[in-house]
């Protein structure tokens, strides 16, 4: 089936109405590292959905692969830098629900108990206004009509802290298809694709094992893009897409939404048809 | 039951790739999930019912003596009686005592899952005494001379085709050309091979899926009836269940059981719900001669003062098995002991040592679907956290993770050098992978690499990009250095 993908046209100037709420972008460290493109269409939504947004210098990784190993003294000292960061935003929003989730709902657990009390209600402060991107396009800013234009069908993995701490469920979906994509829904939609951060390189057998079982369930829809909310997933489903010798394009959701294709998809994938993006 | 946590990886590697417990485990995805997922939607009021569950289980556990005390009068009250056990030791030698006692050479048993934490049928086969299950599942396993691999189906690890040649080499006394090509079949032969055991057992041992403090009850819920025979026929009943199955009232076991079968079977009820109160009373049509209750402890004290206390709601439902993706993957019996998937994870540590069983509470990816069906929405993965917690704490984890933990830690939490040192790295490998833009190998990280590719990183930093298009004043992004 045919992909064509449009881009935005010219990309306006950050606005600069008086009433636009701020927002901070999380960036996450898979995406600063491994995914830029994502990054930059996150912004690109943000500010065609009338954000003022800024990117705190001060953020490097969330402090989940620490929190989630059990180590508390790791995790906070990669918390810490960001506390202050996002003070003067209206909304901190992260395009990925497991980093969201961390903001949202573990950070305050993570500056419980001996933390200092600053710490602690800086933590408060952020986990009230931290947002899921998709999730905060549509909850928040009301958008009903993202830049992108898709004609193509597009499968959307849910990603378990998206679906289940963040409460994302509808909100990609919607966008997605107003995109004009065709939206599918995996069989197994709700279950685990394995990666789970640490997890997937200590227990690569288990890992390896759901992995493969989405893997398979994507491939049954056949569908022409793979897209999720956090990179972890993709990244994950896209190495054995790949292993498996499937060519599936596997993309984070803020690339299709904002109709930037112009890096090649996660992993070994092909888009399927010429794409008719123009040059960055 | 030997605890054999400690091979969880070697176990893991076996699991995953065997065929036949790849087949089992489809009854998973093809039966118990969706006929959860169609009770509950059937049923409006279950969140509620859950909140109402979760009340009772709380209030239970912050006045548990006192109910505890008040179920032990009502049994005596009723002509039986109470033995309280703080082990796994004093709870098997006193088992062994009350058969001696009723002169019992023969048992028959319900499916217990706490029976199976004292390794009952060992101990009792090794005094003489022979135990029987009746439970299906159990029956099989027995033949077979396995553990359970889930709480309430304990042969779930089993296709059809497997369970027809237990019992074509252990039934030999039956024409060998009979028909068992169907599970009603297999079925059916088993109930016949029991029958005639029912009423030649001196003692029936079962488990109690609740005590009921006001009325010095016990309940159990079986599907096959087979419960109802092994306690009713016997002249003497032994009991034996851990201390958190007391509820207070006969109310809240009505609570319990609309929530137990629903997030079990799908269920409305299970078939058969039966309550003992005490030995047969004059003018009773039947019933046991002497009726005993053998509460254990078994490290169940310890944690209701710990972290894992939320733990003592669980009512061995087993949804959060079923509804396991890693438990999918590598069935019950790779965990190493009695109770298995995201429960077990929590509950081997907590009664059976953390030392004994480090991988447990690490091997899940914290995806929360066994806390989303949980009708005591005990919160698993926090649990599991807290014992990886526990872990760091003791220095329990390998020293090659700590290491790897605190350098990388030290790193992100200096944003601007870490974004130096990724960026030297990601676009090295960017360019390393080339057109391929995966690996298939990758040194550190084989355990990735052994079942998919590694992607390669776009190439270029986020930051870079967008600085570069923000034309950022010289030197922003120096200005975390300090923090
Ligand atoms: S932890 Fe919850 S879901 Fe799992 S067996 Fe216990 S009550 Fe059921």
């Amino acid at each position: 089936m045919p992909a064509a993908t449009q881009k935005t046209p010219a990309r306006p100037k950050k606005p600069s109405s008086p009433k636009a709420p701020k927002v901070g972008l999380f960036v996450t460290c898979l995406i600063d590292a491994m995914r830029p493109t994502a990054g930059m269409a996150s912004v690109e939504l943000l500010e065609a959905a009338g954000c003022d947004v800024i990117v705190p210098t001060a953020q490097s990784c969330c402090g989940q692969p620490a929190w989630n190993s059990g180590d508390r003294t790791a995790a906070r000292a990669v918390a810490t830098p960001f506390l202050d960061a996002f003070d003067d935003c209206d909304y901190v929003v992260v395009p990925s629900g497991s980093c969201g989730g961390m903001l949202s709902k573990h950070l305050v657990d993570l500056f419980a108990d001996d933390a200092p009390p600053r710490h602690r209600q800086k933590a408060l402060e952020i986990a009230a206004k931290t947002h899921e991107l998709t999730s905060f396009l549509v909850d928040i800013m009301g958008v009903t009509s993202p830049p992108g234009r898709y004609q193509g069908k597009v499968a959307y993995h849910d990603s378990c802290s998206s679906l289940r701490e963040m409460k994302v469920k509808d909100q990609p979906r919607q966008l997605l298809a107003a995109t004009g994509a065709e939206v599918v829904d995996l069989d197994h939609a709700d279950t685990c694709c394995g990666f789970g951060g640490t997890f997937s390189v200590k227990y690569g057998d288990i890992s390896g094992a759901m992995v493969n079982d989405k893997a398979e369930d994507v491939r049954a829809r056949e569908p022409d893009v793979l897209v999720a909310g956090d990179l972890g997933c993709l990244m994950n489903i896209a190495g054995r897409l790949s292993r498996l010798g499937s060519d599936i394009a596997v993309r984070h959701v803020a690339e299709v939404l904002a109709g930037d294709l112009s890096a090649a998809p996660i992993g070994g994938g092909q888009d399927d048809a010429p794409s008719t993006e123009e040059s960055r | 039951m030997e605890v054999s946590s400690e091979n969880f990886k070697a176990n893991v590697e076996t699991a995953v790739v065997d065929d036949n417990l790849k087949g089992a485990m489809g009854k998973l995805t093809g039966a118990l999930r969706p006929n959860r997922a169609k009770a509950v939607a059937g049923l409006p009021e279950f969140d509620a019912l859950r909140d109402h569950g979760i009340a009772i289980k709380m209030h239970t556990l912050d006045h548990i003596d006192t109910y505890l005390e008040q179920f032990e009068a009502n049994v005596v009250a009723n002509g039986g009686h109470v033995h309280w056990c703080a082990d796994e030791d004093s709870a098997r030698q006193t088992i062994l005592d009350l058969c001696r006692q009723h002169d019992v050479k023969t048992v028959t048993k319900g499916k217990s899952m706490v029976t199976e934490e004292l390794g009952l049928n060992a101990f009792l086969d090794n005094h003489g005494i022979l135990p029987l299950e009746t439970d299906l599942g159990e029956y099989i396993i027995q033949l077979r001379g396995e553990s359970p691999s889930h709480i309430i189906a304990p042969a779930t690890h089993l296709q059809q085709h497997q369970i027809k040649e237990t019992f074509q080499s252990a039934h030999t006394h039956l024409d060998a050309d009979r028909p068992m090509d169907t599970a009603e079949a297999l079925t059916e032969e088993a109930r016949q091979e029991l029958r005639e055991k029912y009423g030649a057992a001196d003692a029936g041992i079962t488990g109690a899926n609740f005590m009921i403090a006001e009325t010095g009850s016990t309940i159990i819920v079986t599907n096959e009836g087979n419960g109802d025979l092994t306690q009713t026929l016997a002249k003497t009943h032994i009991v034996v269940a851990s201390m958190e199955k007391i509820l207070p009232t006969m109310d809240d076991a009505g609570v319990m059981l609309r929530l137990l079968a629903r997030s079990a079977t799908g269920q409305e009820m299970s078939v058969y719900t039966t309550l003992s109160s005490g030995p047969r009373r004059q003018g009773d049509l039947d019933g046991p001669d002497a009726f005993h209750v053998v509460i254990v402890d078994n490290g169940r004290s310890k944690m209701l003062a710990g972290s894992e206390r939320e733990m003592l709601r669980c009512i061995r439902c087993s949804a959060c098995l079923n509804h396991c993706p890693v438990y999918a993957s590598i069935g019950g019996h790779a965990y190493g002991w009695v109770y298995s998937g995201p429960m077990g994870k929590v509950l081997t540590p907590s009664l059976a040592g953390l030392e004994q069983a480090k991988d447990l509470p690490n091997a899940s990816s914290f995806c929360g679907k066994c806390e989303e069906v949980c009708p005591m929405r005990i919160p698993l993965p926090k649990l599991m956290r807290n014992l990886r917690e526990q872990q760091t704490e003791q220095k329990m984890t390998p020293l090659k993770q700590r290491v790897a933990l605190s350098l990388w830690s030290a790193l992100a939490s200096r944003p601007w050098l870490y974004r130096k040192l990724t960026g030297l790295m990601t676009r090295t490998l960017a360019r390393l992978a080339g057109k391929r833009r995966v690996f298939s190998w990758m040194p550190m990280i084989g355990e990735w690499t052994k079942s998919r590719d590694l992607v390669a990183p776009e190439g270029g930093s986020f930051f870079d990009r967008y600085h570069a298009r923000t034309q950022p004043i010289k030197g922003a992004d120096h200005d975390d250095r300090t923090q």
